[in-house]
């Protein structure tokens, strides 16, 4: 089991090191770099000024010897500076964190628990109009691009219906403890998460049907209905306990592309999120900070994978560690 | 219920504006937090070491300045009581008020003008602004003397809240680096109307009102708050809900136009005199056949700029009618203006010898356009092309991605034509001459990459750069213009249609000709 677990940091660390290079190699590769964008921002930059900033900055430097540097940095822990902002990119980056998780966590969890549940319904009768209703549910969510979602909601809240505010986190000014930041903060929720959740609810719910109709056809059903079982309980401890588990694959890819997911709901709706900061730094070709982002990201990735096999030991004791 | 309460909130709020609209319209009243909205990002809260309207906004409001400008470009004291610039211009005396202190009490000396003076002299990126200041003394706590190796009328507008925010010596000259200081974005401390509360790189900036202000009662505001939101219809929508107050810099014209139709919305185009934006077409006159006037000159001609001005910018901007803005004391009257001619734009192709072949077409050229907005960038480009194919130049559309591949792109001279959007920043000196000077053409962004020479213009700007007369320095720039307009390294369009909106009980915003970019010290909110 140690043996196991070893092996797999290793394999872990190997492939963040190699995410992390090509990273880095991506983003040297793209036109333009981060002191034309300071320049963009300054209105024009002297020639012994820019030097400077390509000095400190170390793009003077061959591409191999930058690599080196950061790497070596990355290797003790230190994500630099941020060119742009010139703060460090780990407090640019825990900046966001909680926003993105909100955000991220809230709506993949709603999706995921009423998806699962329209799912099962669904699939208990699946040319009933409650799965009608559901199979065109997803359809729409899923071919809706997310941002189209969120800008008609923007239309319809910020005039039709101008219950939610359509932007930001916080309302500018306002007091930020307490319980009225709480509140103020789960107000300007509603509009990113929902947008963000009908998505996943999408594939969750089409995930659920088709995996719990499938194992309602299963022998062991037939059993638990011969044996007398209520229809709930088979329903819900037999067939969905079986049927969740590719749901749960699907929960825990869908954590690791936390940034994916959010990065265009964050830009449609202001949200002051890890997503956005990535977009951005693309833009400004600012280096530290999307590779901090990117290797923030993979690490992500490679912890929910972790999670995602322990989840399934537990909701299925038969399956061992392989 | 919520629908129905909020309904009955704006009735009553309606009625009580009208009534504190007719009761206060003169007096102002203190309190309240402004935010404003503004789709620029800044990287730090020091413009001493970072120029553009994104850091200028809230460091105006941090840092004060020796002097202020009215809307007639006139300086008015601000931290310098009063000031005097020697006949031969080569010397300015500041006086500094008594009771000017530091947001951590310490007050405001010569020292520190001399410290701040020094400093941007060393790291600003506008490094022709105070190129001839050779040293500032400091004869006694409250004067400063500055020096400079020859005239340069340039100096006052320098003074400006937006180019000379004045630092606490005792925190910033501390042997680190100004550039990457990091009392840039957090324990900021200077000595204008407002202190530093919170900095959110990317999200907001909040800002206090600070009690020793040294102009009395000022200022009017408790706090003011800037958002940033790149979406600028995100903002509008967030002026309507009055979740925001001011939303300066808007060009895009659905914006504008939207925001027209609001009765509620004060909507206007000045304050923008001083930075003084211009959308324009530059050639690279290093390439051929651009390198014939003829053919920039034809170019022109076949350009109806009322086209672009009327459905490009739905009317809201103005036509540019040289390489220095309308508005400014320096702009002249008269230039050559090229109104559309198609007839004499082929002539003009014919004499450079440009006949047009069998299918019509004399040439082909490239033009590539500055991203970030499409009414002053795509749309032109694309405009062009149709246009110019009516003369048999065809056009081939370049996109970049993002801001950073345009401008090395034209920042490495790889290009034929290219729009452009650049700012004359208050004084001829700081921002038109780099765009002219043959001592100018660089690898960089915004310098001349047209590759313009002409040895008369490059004695023209030298002359005016350092003439103290102000008539004579006009007629400099007036020959300077009629030449630049007859060589035509450069396509002025427009003047960027920048606007401030604001709802209707915010008043007194600084209506100097730096607009935003000035401290909001006499702004305030009826209630």
């Amino acid at each position: 089991m140690l043996y196991f677990l070893l092996r797999r940091l290793a394999y872990a660390a190997v492939l963040l090191l190699a995410v992390v290079s090509l990273n880095f190699l991506l983003i040297h590769i793209s036109p333009g770099d981060p002191v034309e964008t300071i320049a963009g921002s300054m209105g024009g930059l002297s020639e012994a000024l820019r030097a400077q900033l390509r000095a400190q900055y170390g793009l003077d430097q061959p591409f191999l010897v930058q690599l080196g540097i950061y790497l070596n940095q990355v290797l003790h822990g230190d994500l630099g500076y941020s060119y742009f902002f010139n703060l460090p990119v780990a407090d640019l980056i825990w900046q966001r964190v909680p926003a993105t998780l909100l955000l991220v966590v809230t709506s993949v969890l709603a999706a995921f628990l009423t998806g699962t549940f329209l799912g099962t319904l669904a699939a208990r009768r699946p040319n009933g109009p409650l799965s009608q209703g559901v199979t065109l549910l997803s359809i729409v969510g899923y071919s809706a691009p997310v941002f189209w979602m969120g800008i008609v909601l923007i239309i319809l809240f910020a005039s039709v219906l101008p219950i939610f505010p359509v932007s930001d986190m916080r309302s500018a000014g306002a007091d930020e403890s307490g319980w009225a930041g709480m509140l103020d903060v789960l107000h300007h929720l509603v509009l990113p998460a929902f947008t963000l959740a009908f998505v996943y609810l999408a594939q969750y719910s089409r995930l659920a049907r088709a995996s719990v109709m499938d194992a309602l056809s299963a022998d062991y059903i037939r059993t638990a209905r011969a044996k007398g079982l209520s229809e709930r309980r088979v329903l819900y401890k037999h067939a969905l306990r079986n049927g969740v588990l590719p749901v749960v694959t699907m929960l825990g890819l869908q954590f690791g592309n936390v940034l994916a997911g959010a990065i265009l709901v964050e830009t449609v709706f202001n949200w002051p999120g890890l997503g956005r900061l990535a977009f951005d730094s693309v833009l400004r070709r600012d280096y530290p900070t999307l590779l901090g982002i990117l290797l923030f990201a993979s690490l992500l990735v490679v912890i929910m994978n972790q999670l995602t096999d322990l989840a399934y030991r537990l909701i299925d004791p038969r399956i061992k560690t392989a | 219920m919520r629908i129905r309460q909020a309904m009955v909130a704006a009735a009553a709020s309606a009625a009580l504006a009208c009534s504190a609209w007719a009761a206060a319209a003169d007096a102002p009243v203190r309190g309240g937090t402004l935010v404003i909205g503004s789709t620029q990002v800044p990287r730090h809260l020091n413009g001493a070491v970072q120029s553009g309207i994104a850091t200028a906004m809230p460091s105006t409001q941090l840092f004060a300045s020796p002097l202020r400008f009215d809307a007639d470009w006139k300086p008015h004291p601000y931290l310098a009581e009063s000031w005097d610039l020697s006949a031969d211009g080569k010397t300015l005396t500041l006086k500094l008020r008594k009771n000017a202190v530091f947001h951590d009490g310490k007050p405001v000396t010569s020292a520190d003008v001399a410290f701040s003076i020094m400093a941007i002299k060393k790291n600003h990126p506008f490094q022709t602004m105070l190129a001839p200041v050779e040293k500032v003394d400091t004869p006694d706590p409250l004067t400063a003397v500055v020096h400079m190796s020859q005239p340069h009328p340039a100096i006052l507008l320098a003074m400006s809240p937006a180019l000379m925010p004045i630092l606490p010596k005792h925190i910033y000259d501390d042997g680190q680096d100004l550039k990457t200081h990091p009392r840039n974005s957090a324990g900021v401390v200077g000595s204008g109307p407002f202190t530093l509360k919170e900095f959110k790189p990317g999200q907001e900036a909040v800002l206090e009102r600070f009690d020793k202000f040294f102009l009395p009662e000022r200022p009017y505001l408790d706090r003011v708050v800037i958002k940033i939101n790149p979406d600028a219809t995100n903002l509008l929508i967030g002026l309507e809900r009055g979740d925001i107050q001011v939303l300066p810099y808007m060009t895009d014209p659905t914006i504008l136009r939207r925001a027209k139709e609001d009765k509620g919305i004060v909507m206007t185009d000045r304050g923008y005199e001083g930075i003084g934006a211009l959308s324009w077409l530059a050639f690279n006159t290093a390439r051929k056949p651009l390198d014939d006037a003829r053919v920039r000159q034809a170019i022109a001609y076949a350009t109806d700029k009322k086209f672009i001005v009327r459905a490009l910018n739905a009317g809201f901007a103005k036509p540019a009618s040289g390489p220095i803005i309308g508005t400014s004391p320096f702009a002249a009257n008269g230039l050559p203006d090229y109104a559309l001619n198609l007839k004499k734009a082929g002539q003009l192709l014919d004499e450079a010898g440009f006949k047009a072949g069998a299918d019509g077409e004399r040439m082909s050229l490239t033009i590539d356009y500055m991203p970030g907005s499409d009414v002053q960038g795509k749309n032109v480009a694309e405009y062009l092309r149709s246009q110019l194919k009516k003369i048999g130049i065809a056009v081939q559309v370049r996109a970049s991605p993002d801001f950073p591949t345009w401008a090395k792109r034209i920042a490495s001279h790889d290009f034929d034509m290219t729009t452009d959007i650049v700012f004359n920043w208050g004084d001829p000196v700081i921002g038109v001459h780099r765009t002219y000077l043959s001592s100018n053409i660089r690898d960089i962004i915004w310098t001349n990459t047209q590759s313009y020479r002409n040895p008369r213009v490059d004695e023209l700007l030298e002359q005016a750069g350092r003439e103290t007369d102000v008539e004579k320095r006009k007629a400099l720039y007036g020959e300077f213009q009629k030449i630049v307009m007859t060589d035509l390294p450069i396509m002025f369009l427009t003047v960027i249609p920048y606007h401030t909106l604001s709802v209707q009980r915010v008043h007194g915003l600084p209506d100097g000709i730096w607009g935003l970019l000035s401290p909001l010290d006499e702004t305030w909110i009826a209630k």
